[in-house]
């Protein structure tokens, strides 16, 4: 039956137009139409009046938070998501299987949950929050808030790429480098980063991605405040809420452009990492 | 993305050692171990009785009622969709495979808010549909179909991004030598297909529920947070919070760091299994 299509190759199996002819009407009605609609409304504005949406103070001062707090809370996972995974991989230690199956927990647990959670242990009468008062630092309210809960939110990203990774760096270069006189750091500089450098720029860009669309976890620890701790899905939805669906549609699409640009990134990644593994083999 | 057992064996400095696991272990005790005992902190607070109390309250009755209902739409038929989207991309080779897989993948990289924001658009008041549904009395955004359809699209890929590498693994033989023998289309893939591809299936289901109970931001958007009717768990969770009613709110919390826990288990237990299938 699939013989008579030219963009198929023929195959005795059974069911290929009635798979790929679901899965892509599916695909259409659940996925494509209603982004083609956010796509085509926001486009319906006049270029002008789209940028002045865009660009009107408030949306930039969420943009400034949104991006800048996914930024540093990406930085933030770079770093502890790389010790973490390191001590997975090359320490044995009471609890190493509870820490290492815990860390999957941000991709389990609803958002809402993690941020009531995590705006109740900040809060100033919290668990931590009395205790980061006693030294000036307020976390609950502010866009610190905002990075404690993307960083919660990105840090599974982080070891899951950086672990299968370190597991696969060869320990007899590092023990023929030091054997050669090389310093621990000089080793970790030169052989271990090196190897593990293409995972790390996949986590942290996974992190940031995810972080840039985050909402559930954010809001209950963010305090909501315009221009100050107001992040662009809170603006979006604050939007809705007022019935300016063409505000909401032009910020929604800002919003879809990054992340059609951080999937373009990912995939740019993951090209490099699968080059330099062949350059290897 | 698994979790892994792997442990490199190799000489090691004591201090360094000791300094990476407390840095660990601290950093993951602030962020994420804190955070989920105080849910169950709060939700038991003021003793047993009242934390099931707060749970038998009609609104979050109906709460976790429309949560059950909702995911007991969108799961199997996502899985339908999953399973069908694999069979075509993994048993077949036809131009454009790479693009179908990018745009399955595309919710991955959508904020949820946007899903939810583009149902609003084509079925809200003011959207494409608004009006004509209007005259037809059929209500979508602030009900039920639009909490699905909104679930629905952050869902999507879970089951067929799971089953995709599984099936493509598994190769072509077996379904063509089945079908050569004179097997029907239906009865290859339920005797062959399927029992090699169960664990990864059950994975993907299993990933895919747990996101379609917890889902918050795109409902939160189609919902309208109409009280005992149109707020799930999750949102049911933030009524409650924002009135102050903090037992009431981690109660229904604490339910679903239950769900969270209960998926990392199931998923420990299946890639224990699968991976015993494989080694034998």
């Amino acid at each position: 039956m699939a013989t008579a299509r030219g963009w198929v190759s023929p195959s005795v199996l059974p069911g290929f137009g009635l798979t790929l002819g679901f899965a892509g009407l599916f695909l259409t009605f659940i996925v494509l139409i209603p982004l083609a609609a956010l796509i085509i409304r926001a486009g319906s504005l006049p270029l002008d009046e789209f940028w002045r949406i865009a660009t009107e103070p408030r949306a930039l001062a969420s943009y400034r938070l949104t991006f800048g707090a996914s930024f540093l809370a990406a930085c933030v996972n770079a770093v502890f998501g790389f010790i973490i995974a390191w001590t997975l991989v090359r320490y044995d230690f009471p609890g190493r299987r509870l820490v290492d199956a815990i860390i999957d927990l941000p991709f389990a647990l609803p958002t809402a949950v993690s941020g009531i959670a995590l705006a109740t242990v900040f809060a100033p009468n919290g668990w931590l929050g009395v205790q980061l008062e006693r030294i000036g630092v307020q976390v609950a309210y502010t866009w610190v808030g905002v990075v404690v809960a993307l960083t919660l939110i990105g840090l599974p990203f982080v070891v899951r790429s950086v672990q299968p990774a370190l597991e696969e760096v060869d320990v007899s270069i590092e023990e023929a480098a030091e054997s050669l006189g090389a310093s621990r750091w000089t080793v970790f500089r030169r052989v271990i980063l090196p190897t593990v450098m293409p995972a790390l720029a996949t986590g942290f860009t996974l992190a940031l991605a995810r972080a840039i669309g985050e909402y559930g976890s954010v809001i209950f620890i963010a305090g909501n405040l315009p221009m100050l701790t107001e992040i662009t899905p809170l603006l979006i939805v604050i939007k809705l809420e007022q019935y300016d669906y063409l505000g909401a549609a032009a910020l929604g699409l800002v919003m879809l452009l990054v992340s059609f640009v951080m999937l373009l990134s990912i995939n740019a990644i993951n090209g490099w990492r699968i080059r330099r593994v062949a350059g290897r083999r | 993305m698994a979790a892994s057992d792997h442990l490199v064996r190799r000489q090691q400095n004591p201090v360094a050692r000791v300094i990476l696991i407390a840095l660990s272990v601290l950093f993951l005790s602030a962020i994420l171990i804190m955070p989920v005992v105080s849910v169950l902190a709060y939700a038991f607070s003021e003793g047993l009785p009242v934390y099931l109390e707060a749970l038998r309250a009609p609104d979050t009755l109906a709460a976790i009622r429309l949560t059950l209902t909702t995911a007991a739409i969108v799961v199997p038929v996502n899985t339908i969709f999953g399973v069908a989207a694999a069979w075509a991309i993994a048993k077949f080779d036809f131009r454009g495979k790479q693009i179908l897989i990018t745009l399955i993948d595309l919710p991955f990289s959508v904020s949820p808010v946007i899903a939810g924001l583009v149902f609003v658009l084509l079925f809200g008041a003011q959207g494409w549909f608004g009006p004509w549904l209007r005259d037809e009395g059929i209500q979508v955004v602030y009900a039920l179909p639009g909490i699905v359809l909104a679930t629905m699209l952050v869902t999507f890929p879970y089951v067929a991004r799971e089953l995709i590498p599984v099936m493509q693994m598994q190769g072509r033989e077996a379904e063509e030598a089945a079908v050569s023998l004179g097997a029907g289309g239906w009865m290859t893939f339920f005797r062959v297909t399927l029992p090699s591809i169960r664990w990864g299936l059950l994975y993907g289901i299993i990933l895919c529920n747990a996101r379609a109970m917890g889902e918050f931001g795109a409902v939160a958007v189609v919902s309208g947070h109409i009280r005992g009717l149109t707020t799930t768990m999750p949102l049911q969770a933030q009524v409650l919070y924002d009135e102050y009613d903090l037992v009431g709110a981690f109660a229904v919390a604490s339910l679903l760091m239950l769900l969270a826990l209960l998926t990392l288990v199931l998923k420990s237990v299946i890639e224990a299994l699968s991976a015993r299938r494989r080694r034998v």
